[in-house]
């Protein structure tokens, strides 16, 4: 390896070519300041517009200062990081930025959780000298999430996720000069774009210019009403990130924690969305069979790969993005919405509440569930199956505000029928959790044989497309995972042009599936985070008695006492969905 | 338009066209070439200054002499119209009178040619020579 | 085949066309029909002439005579004046501003004396619709030059050798570029011609395309035959119709002759090239921003390196030059490096052309050996000051560059100078000032000029600019502070260190220049509240004078914050520090006692 020498605050170090002087100080233990820089490590996402400038170093010889984030070393530089003309430059720039920034941070949501708030408190900031005239914009309101752009500081982060790893590309920054700000082209409203609310500009945003809709006071609301039955789900993904809004260590599993903190919050029944996931592998997966074994038979009308569908960004994507290719995605609705359309029926039914008031709130790591469960088709009467969704992060407030000491709760058990889950479906919460979880029941379903080993570490990972052929009995099945929509688009593309070979394909929209998705705590750029859910979720697995969805026995009991068996025209009514063509329904509005 | 196939073909339009522009190109720097202004006011043109002028523009470009023709208003010699001034490079005007084919064929015989001056010479600057 | 005597060229400029010139054109055509002089008398429209503050200009060759602010109207008279009796119009001649007289011949106009064309060599002398005429002087010569009898690296070495810098204003040595260019491994490769002209008031780039734009066609094929591309881009403003026509005619020429194309001139070299419209914004003429809008991407800057050399457009190895380094390329291989290094100073070499505007008598467009003083430029070639007035400063390098002041009018103007001077060569804006013109407000002026033209990708360039510009306009509304002064300054200095792009790099650069150079007016703004060119109507200030004044007590009775103090038939006076500038005691004044200073 090619090595370039420099000095970088008297010190003198060797770093490979090519690196930057940031990553450079890094190794030699010095911390630039950065705001715009993002660098996902683990998942190889780096945003670096060098827009910012609060990462200037001195360059002995140059006639500016550098952007250390990306200005590459060259043998021989002389870089002085903290010297009165960077320290200088920097703060006057961090005064400039907090110029045009809104000072409301008390009542803003990323209040304490805000990087350039903590960026102003480590620089000492007390007084900003350059104050003027401050850029405005109209608040912009969606389903699931809320941009209030005069916080934006053209990091440009939502855009690089949006284009780049996304490539749903509603983001980009329009305007010129001082009025430039990231927004959907025209400036329309994200409900009027081609948005899928998958979160992941929330995910990134280091200030609070892009937040989720707050539902915690709907669910307040709905919890002291005593004409109401509150029923709450909580998805895998949750349990492997909550602990870090209480201090905890990134990985720490708190699912006991997390089921009698919803006790306490007061909620009637606190169940569990893995349920819900296991139901869905029983029809998704016997859907799988059943369209393989058809294809197999020679039938052209049966589509291959089938495409996972629990993702609600994901549906989003393709509705809007490849609306020809709807009949490809499983026809099984995603768990949160299975959940719901069970909780309203068959369990309204047994605890004897009618369906008006029965009140059913998740908990998602994801902000695209916002969106989906106001879906008109998971509605009965216009009355949802899930009513509020919300996010970890909210869930987190929700249980600070209410006195709880999350971190000295002893450990609960979730509420039956619908708390029952497996190994299976805690991994939803992961990418290639899906479909590992499917191929366990398939296999034993279409092979009848049983499962020596349940672990299928050829389809885990982080790795953003991801490829496997199980063999079930002699019968070769080829499965494909993709993680970020833009992997997702390469595959669909694939599928288009005619040069895919699977049978199965698992997609989620967030970058390492739900454990990174746009409701969970903010990462602030450390992909190490992700990694720590990741293991945690397959910890989870491994720790449960029964690790197949078919196994689980309130499943069997359901089926028996209410579906009848999977793919039946109850499940079709309740468990099933169909899609629709949205590209059409971009609107210019003034 | 023919295509352009050589750097021949390229002087070749060149050439052509050079013909047609060379009235502007000398125009250009004058001082270095031979310079004629032929009095066009209407007691010239009537005396024939414009025959007078065309002989001298065909003439040079005939025998290959470097020389812009151009045309003046009237100079004050009514009385021997046509009048030809003729400025040589780094020499004073000449001025000459009653000019016709032939004596315009003798003024660039003599005159351009070889400085020899030629009858018919009007002594508008007298002076200067005479200094000289 | 017709044997012209005489050729009348009218100025078919974006000045001059604007002031009707093509209706000149066609009126001089048909009435030279009619005289039946078709056969005698040549009109052709050509490219700028430069002195485009008498436009229409008509030139008449060969008497070289020179006639300015020609209207339509005026044809018949040129033509059965001049044109039949010789006589010229002498209302029509350019009157000389110093003694008054008529200059009939254009070479003893003090405006074209001083000046060496060579990018405009053929700027208001050809017809620039007809290639003929291009090719009648030398034209694709160059170029024939270097595809039959040279190599590529012996062009890049006589380019080299020439000395020629970028006239886009970075004033990077052109045969390096080309040389790192060549030397970019890729299977692709892009010549560029950047003509996205933006600094106020500069349209030296334009006058290039609309005047002669074979010019630049040949050399962006010389500067492919180099770098080794075949594909050339022209990056031109939408607001350029003009320019953009003459330049989609002239490649359509050059196609049909086969001078752009497949196998040119029987090698293997083949060059074509296309356009791609700018929609006008500034930041686009740097080089970055300006690949990205021919992306199809939002233009703004990406930090160099790389350099567009090594990977540009669509991350190929791109060459970009601006229009009036490209204009000089043809000659420079005609005469040679020599002939081009022997013009100029020391380190610039050849000829630039420049954009004169602003408070000075020959407003227009001139090309001057690079080394003419300051001095030779607005005196000489530009004629003075208008109206008498006295010189304060000069502008040049446009909103990048700064203001020069009395002491520097005798600095020869290169690269290197003008940025030892606190200013910058830029694009080749000038722009004068006279004592009417306050210093801040021309800051402010270009201010706001960047803000406005800023692409908002980095904070210092995006937020700092119009902090700048509140600043110096608090400043100019007589609220502005001696703290002011030194917030302008360390914003300034911040800005240039930090800011992404030229844009920001150098945008407080007139607010820096006019500081160092005009520190007094600016005391004066923020201490004494008084803008000594009264341009800062904020500033103003009534007062009552003593003999005008008969002691009626109008305007104190009708002053709203009593600011006026005086006894019945006593002489009235303004308090200044209470004043409020309604006007209302100027107004109520029967006497005309009451004045503004």
């Amino acid at each position: 390896m090619e090595t370039v020498k420099i000095t970088i605050d008297n010190k003198v170090i060797e770093v490979a070519k090519g690196t930057t002087i940031l990553k450079a100080a890094k190794e030699a233990g010095i911390h630039i300041p950065t705001l715009c820089y993002l660098h996902l490590h683990d998942l190889n996402i780096e945003n670096k517009p060098a827009g910012c400038r609060i990462c200037v170093v001195e360059v002995e010889g140059r006639r500016n200062l550098a952007p250390a984030c990306v200005t590459e070393c060259l043998d021989g530089m002389v870089i002085n990081t903290h010297n009165i003309r960077v320290l200088n430059s920097r703060k006057t720039v961090l005064e400039l930025i907090l110029s045009d920034h809104p000072t409301d941070c008390l009542i803003c949501a990323k209040n304490g959780n805000c990087e350039l708030q903590t960026m102003a408190q480590e620089f000492g900031v007390r007084k900003i000298h350059y104050e003027g005239e401050q850029s405005t914009y109209r608040e912009d309101t969606s389903p699931a999430i809320i941009r209030d752009v005069d916080k934006c500081i053209m990091c440009r982060r939502c855009e690089m996720m949006c284009n780049e790893v996304q490539t749903v590309g509603v983001l980009s920054a329009v305007n010129r000069g001082f009025m430039s700000v990231v927004a959907p082209a025209f400036e329309m409203n994200l409900d009027h774009s081609e948005c899928t609310y998958c979160g992941q500009c929330v995910a990134v945003c280091p200030t609070g210019a892009l937040t989720e809709v707050d539902h915690t006071n709907q669910v307040i609301r709905a919890l002291a009403d005593p004409t109401k039955t509150v029923v709450v789900q909580t998805a895998p993904a949750v349990r492997a990130a909550l602990g870090e809004e209480f201090g905890m260590e990134p990985g720490t599993l708190v699912t006991g924690k997390l089921a009698a903190a919803l006790r306490r919050l007061g909620f009637n029944y606190v169940f569990d969305t893995d349920f819900a996931a296991d139901l869905t592998i029983m029809e998704e997966g016997t859907e799988l069979l059943d369209r393989l074994t058809r294809h197999l038979n020679g039938d052209k009308d049966v589509p291959l790969p089938i495409l996972t569908s629990c993702c609600p960004g994901w549906v989003n994507f393709f509705e809007h993005q490849f609306p020809d290719m709807r009949d490809i995605p499983s026809t099984a609705r995603s768990p949160q919405q299975m959940f719901g359309a069970i909780a309203k029926t068959y369990f309204a039914e047994k605890i004897g509440v009618k369906r008006d008031d029965l009140v059913v709130v998740s908990i998602m790591p994801c902000l695209a569930k916002k969106y989906e469960c106001q879906r008109e088709e998971f509605a009965t009467d216009g009355n949802p199956d899930v009513d509020f969704s919300i996010s970890t992060r909210e869930l987190a407030h929700l249980i600070k505000q209410s006195n709880i000491n999350f971190n000295d709760l002893a450990d609960e058990d979730f509420d039956n029928p619908l708390g029952e889950s497996t190994g299976a479906a805690v991994i939803f919460g992961t990418t290639g959790g899906v479909i590992e979880a499917a191929v366990r029941t398939a296999y034993e379903v279409h092979t009848g044989k049983k499962l020596e080993k349940v672990d299928f570490e050829e389809l885990r990972g982080m790795d953003f497309i991801r490829e496997a052929t199980i063999d079930f009995n002699g019968l070769p099945i080829r499965i494909g995972i993709a993680h970020g929509l833009g992997n997702a688009r390469k595959l669909l593309q694939d599928i288009k042009d005619g040069k895919s070979n699977f049978h199965a394909i698992e997609i989620m929209a967030c970058p390492g599936g739900c454990i990174g998705g746009g409701g969970q705590p903010l990462h602030h750029g450390d992909s190490s985070i992700i990694k720590a859910r990741q293991k945690a979720i397959y910890r989870e697995d491994a720790g449960k008695a029964i690790r197949k969805s078919h196994e689980n026995p309130y499943i069997i009991q359901l089926y028996e006492e209410f579906l009848g068996k999977p793919m039946s025209e109850k499940s079709h009514h309740l468990l099933h969905t169909h899609y629709f063509d949205k590209s059409k329904e971009i609107k210019v509005v003034e | 338009m023919g295509q352009v196939k050589s750097l021949a073909d390229l002087r070749k339009i060149k050439e052509n066209q050079q013909g047609k522009m060379s009235l502007r190109e000398k125009s250009n720097n004058p001082e270095s070439l031979v310079q004629v202004r032929v009095a066009m006011a209407t007691c010239g043109i009537a005396s024939g200054a414009k025959q007078v002028m065309d002989f001298f523009i065909e003439e040079f470009d005939k025998r290959n002499i470097q020389a812009v023709v151009t045309q003046t208003g009237c100079m004050g010699y009514c009385f021997a119209e046509p009048t030809v001034e003729v400025t040589l490079p780094g020499k004073e005007p000449v001025v000459f009178g009653y000019v016709d084919a032939k004596k315009a064929d003798d003024i660039i015989e003599k005159y351009v040619k070889n400085g020899e001056l030629v009858e018919g010479i009007i002594p508008v600057n007298y002076e200067t020579i005479e200094k000289k | 085949m017709a044997k012209y005597k005489m050729h009348v060229l009218v100025c078919g400029g974006t000045g001059c066309h604007a002031s009707q010139s093509d209706l000149l054109l066609d009126n001089l055509k048909t009435i030279v029909a009619d005289k039946g002089l078709d056969n005698e008398v040549q009109v052709i429209a050509t490219g700028c002439f430069g002195f485009c503050e008498k436009g229409p200009i008509v030139k008449i060759m060969p008497d070289n005579t020179f006639y300015t602010q020609v209207t339509p109207e005026d044809a018949r008279e040129i033509i059965e004046e001049h044109l039949i009796k010789g006589r010229k119009v002498n209302r029509l001649l350019y009157v000389d501003p110093e003694n008054q007289e008529h200059i009939a011949d254009s070479k003893h106009m003090g405006f074209y004396k001083k000046q060496l064309r060579i990018a405009l060599r053929n700027c208001g002398f050809i017809d620039p619709e007809n290639i003929d005429e291009y090719i009648a002087r030398d034209g694709y010569e160059a170029m024939a030059k270097c595809l039959t009898e040279m190599t590529p690296q012996q062009v890049i070495d006589i380019m080299k050798k020439s000395g020629l810098r970028g006239r886009g204003g970075g004033g990077f040595p052109t045969g390096l570029k080309w040389e790192i260019t060549n030397r970019s491994v890729s299977d692709i490769k892009y010549v560029v011609c950047n003509a996205d002209e933006g600094d106020p008031g500069a349209f030296m780039d334009r006058s290039i395309l609309e005047g002669d734009p074979h010019s630049v066609i040949e050399a962006m094929a010389i500067c492919g035959y180099c770098i080794g591309g075949e594909h050339g881009l022209v990056y031109i403003r939408a607001e350029y119709p003009l320019a953009i026509n003459r330049l989609k005619i002239a490649i359509e020429q050059a196609r049909e002759y086969g001078l752009l194309g497949k196998n040119i001139l029987g090698s293997d070299f083949s060059f074509d090239i296309e356009l791609r419209y700018g929609a006008g914004a500034f930041v686009c003429g740097e080089e970055t921003a300006l690949i990205h809008s021919m992306e199809g991407l939002r233009g703004e800057p990406t930090v160099k390196p790389p350099f567009p050399s090594v990977s540009g457009y669509f991350e190929k190895p791109t060459n970009v030059n601006n229009v009036e380094t490209f204009a000089n390329v043809p000659v420079i291989i005609n005469k040679g490096a020599e002939w081009f290094s022997s013009i100029g100073s020391e380190k610039s070499k050849g000829t630039k052309v420049f954009a004169l505007a602003g408070k000075i008598n020959n407003v227009g467009l001139i090309e001057v050996p690079m080394g003419t003083t300051l001095r030779e430029v607005i005196y000489e070639i530009g004629g003075g000051i208008k109206d008498g007035k006295k010189f304060k400063a000069v502008q040049t390098g446009g909103p990048s560059g700064g203001c020069l002041t009395e002491k520097h009018l005798d600095v020869p103007i290169d690269y290197d100078n003008l940025i030892a001077s606190g200013s910058m060569m830029g694009s080749g804006g000038m722009i004068v000032m006279d004592e009417d013109d306050c210093m801040v407000s021309v800051a402010k002026f270009y201010l706001d000029f960047t803000v406005e033209e800023s692409c908002g990708k980095c904070s210092p360039c995006r937020i700092g600019n119009k902090r700048l510009y509140e600043i110096l306009d608090k400043i100019t509304q007589g609220k502005g502070t001696r703290d002011d002064i030194d917030r302008l300054r360390n914003l300034s200095t911040v800005i240039k260190d930090t800011a992404l792009c030229g844009l920001g790099q150098t945008s407080p650069n007139p607010v820096l220049s006019t500081i160092d150079n005009f520190w007094d007016e600016y005391i004066e703004h923020v201490t004494d509240k008084k803008c000594r060119s009264g341009q800062c109507k904020a500033l103003l200030q009534y007062f009552i004078d003593a003999e005008n004044c008969v002691g009626c007590t109008a305007c104190a009775r009708n002053c709203p914050v009593n600011a006026i103090a005086g006894e019945r038939k006593g002489i009235h006076v303004i308090d200044q520090t209470t004043c409020i500038k309604c006007g209302a005691c100027m107004e109520k004044c029967k006497f005309n006692a009451v004045y503004i200073k």
